[in-house]
């Protein structure tokens, strides 16, 4: 027995096998490891749709809800603010919706809204997560022709009252509108429509 | 059973060698370890290294006994640290101080080998190993400076993970998965912490002791760049020009020692937060998820490679190709062995133009590290009617020359050092 000659090709194709059995068997074990590093249930849980009561925002004014752990953004915008957003399509990178990943599709109209004064935004900013600061009256100290918008204080990046972003902004695209739905006059359900749940 | 040269051991040492290599190992890596006889300043680095890294896992080990990785928890029990146990505040500031320090003499190591050419043949698997260290050593970095849950934590691991969304197709995911939530969040901070103080510290020592093996398989480098190896006594087979480093070079490593402790102890008693740099105001305020501080900037040693970040502008309504640009800074390191084509190793011996490249090289640095400290429009913008500038960040256009500068170090050096005129090399080391 012990000196029977070695079957080399035996041997390379046990190893291979045994190998490739390994390999998979390491890969399969692996799955659970990477996958507990997704969001726990509760904290899937936790992304559930929220409430907000509009009904005392001031014109021309905001309020910020927590969704999701990030801040939304619901502004009050005066029939001025509405006109205006029409004056600067040129400056801006996607005037027209053209990226429709960042809103409903019941948000694809001029004022990305579905009742035109009530603009609803998720305040992070898409170029690296920053939450822009609200600058909504035109002018004072982001210069002159500034027709009020949003402006994020990380790297510059400049976003009008529908959160359309300028041209030479380091963010690509246009801020995210959430998925929302009236409830009632006064209530607004952020994180569903009537598609469901986001 | 027992090594052949290793019959002279007696008693208890005896018994060990016998069963263990504890005499052979020391000599191999400590008492008859041969290095160049002519190391200067710049062969500190290492050492100091090396100290830092004991600083900073003591440090730590006495940190996690007070510190909650939970994220309601987390930013008093620092405070807690810092203000009601006893000796906390030191302890703390060592660690905070340390991770700046380890980058200090981890770069002054690193151009060490950019001048000496220590990355080249046979010394490729060190300086890879160091390349990964160097990886190894950012990633500690990140990962620990969430901890504190301040306000720059949060919003620094806010713009650091987006940095994966930017991925085409599977970036989204990734970040989601990094985070293990929506946003930064309580569960971000936990493996955060277990990345910091387990995961991490495992694979740099790991490689720690690689790149220390693989030194000594090769033997050091030296400011002439050339092999002691070549000239060895006939009848010890030690390198002429080598000496043992223990204890010629231990000596000398305890002096530098000395001297990097006296700076560390002042940074820790006189200046510990480094007039922001390196703990950063920002920092002592409590995480807000819903509020973005004024202006974030990362830590000091962060910023070059940021700011090649930002110089980059979104290409195809895509921030990937400054995502990318950033990365490639990093790993462009890991490329020197195979870009250096000049016959020398030495900065003693190269021609001036790789000596005017390696200058243009550091200038960048360290202008690049500046703006990545400051907001973009630090140095306003130019006039809105000059030509292809017009009312441009200053510091955007000034950041975009020298980033252009810092990959052309890299990426035109197969050419530059193949086309310099070198130096003759002497056959043994220079005094």
């Amino acid at each position: 027995m012990a000196n029977q000659e070695v079957n080399q090709s035996k041997r390379k194709f046990l190893i291979a096998a045994t190998s490739v059995a390994g390999g998979v068997a390491a890969a399969a074990v692996a799955v659970p490891f990477v996958t507990s590093m997704m969001p726990s249930e509760r904290a899937k849980a936790a992304g559930a749709p929220v409430e907000a009561d509009i009904s005392k925002i001031e014109l021309g004014s905001m309020i910020t809800v927590e969704w999701r752990g990030k801040p939304v953004w619901i502004v009050n915008r005066s029939q001025a603010m509405l006109d205006a957003l029409a004056n600067h399509d040129d400056k801006l990178s996607d005037p027209k919706l053209e990226v429709t990943s960042q809103q409903p599709d019941y948000c694809i109209n001029p004022a990305r809204a579905i009742k035109s004064n009530i603009m609803v935004l998720v305040g992070i900013c898409t170029h690296l997560g920053c939450s822009p600061s609200p600058k909504l009256q035109t002018g004072a100290d982001m210069g002159a022709d500034w027709p009020g918008g949003f402006f994020c204080p990380c790297h510059g990046s400049k976003f009008d009252l529908a959160g359309r972003v300028f041209k030479g902004s380091p963010a690509p695209i246009n801020l995210v509108v959430p998925p929302h739905k009236y409830i009632s006059d006064a209530v607004l359900l952020i994180g569903a429509d009537d598609k469901g749940v986001a | 059973m027992a090594n052949s040269n290793q019959q002279d051991s007696k008693g208890l040492l005896g018994w060990i060698d016998d069963r263990f290599p504890l005499t052979s190992t020391l000599k191999a890596h400590v008492t008859e370890y041969y290095a160049p006889k002519n190391f200067n300043f710049w062969y500190f680095f290492g050492a100091l290294a090396t100290l830092v890294l004991v600083i900073q896992i003591l440090t730590g080990i006495f940190l996690t006994m007070n510190y909650k990785p939970e994220a309601s928890l987390a930013f008093a029990s620092v405070e807690y640290i810092m203000r009601d146990v006893s000796w906390g505040r030191l302890i703390r500031y060592m660690h905070s101080t340390g991770a700046s320090m380890f980058f200090v003499v981890v770069y002054l190591h690193m151009f060490r080998g950019l001048i000496y050419g220590s990355y080249k043949a046979p010394r490729e698997l060190i300086w890879l190993f160091g390349v990964g260290i160097f990886l190894v050593l950012m990633g500690e970095a990140f990962f620990g400076y969430l901890l504190p849950w301040g306000q720059m934590s949060y919003w620094g691991a806010q713009v650091i993970i987006n940095l994966f969304t930017s991925i085409p197709f599977v970036g989204p995911d990734i970040s989601l998965w990094l985070r293990g939530d929506y946003t930064v969040s309580d569960a971000t901070l936990n493996r955060f912490f277990a990345f910091h103080v387990i995961a991490l510290p495992l694979v740099l020592l790991g490689l720690v002791v690689a790149h220390l093996i693989a030194l000594h398989e090769v033997g050091s480098n030296n400011p002439d760049g050339v092999e002691i190896k070549k000239y060895k006594d006939p009848k010890t087979h030690i390198p002429l020009d080598g000496i043992a480093f223990h204890p010629y070079y231990t000596v000398k490593d305890l002096m530098g020692v000395s001297v990097f402790l006296i700076v560390f102890s002042a940074i820790i008693f006189f200046a510990p937060e480094m007039g922001g740099y390196f703990l950063e105001a920002n920092n002592f305020i409590p995480a807000d998820p819903l509020k973005t501080p004024p202006h974030i900037a990362p830590v000091w040693y962060f910023t070059p490679y940021y700011s090649i970040l930002r110089a980059v502008p979104p290409i195809l309504n895509s921030q990937f190709p400054g995502v990318a640009a950033m990365g490639l800074s990093v790993v462009s390191f890991a490329f020197l062995p195979w870009l250096d084509r000049s016959p020398v190793k030495s900065i003693r011996y190269r021609g001036g133009l790789y000596k005017k490249w390696l200058a243009a090289f550091v200038v960048s640095f360290i202008i690049l590290g500046y703006l990545g400290t400051e907001p973009s429009n630090v140095w306003g913008q130019f006039a809105s009617d000059l030509p292809l500038v017009g009312g441009a960040d200053r510091a955007t256009i000034v950041a975009r020359i020298f980033s252009v500068v810092y990959f052309s170090f890299f990426a035109l050096m197969p050419w530059y050092t193949k086309k310099d005129k070198t130096k003759p090399v002497p056959e043994r080391v220079t005094a």
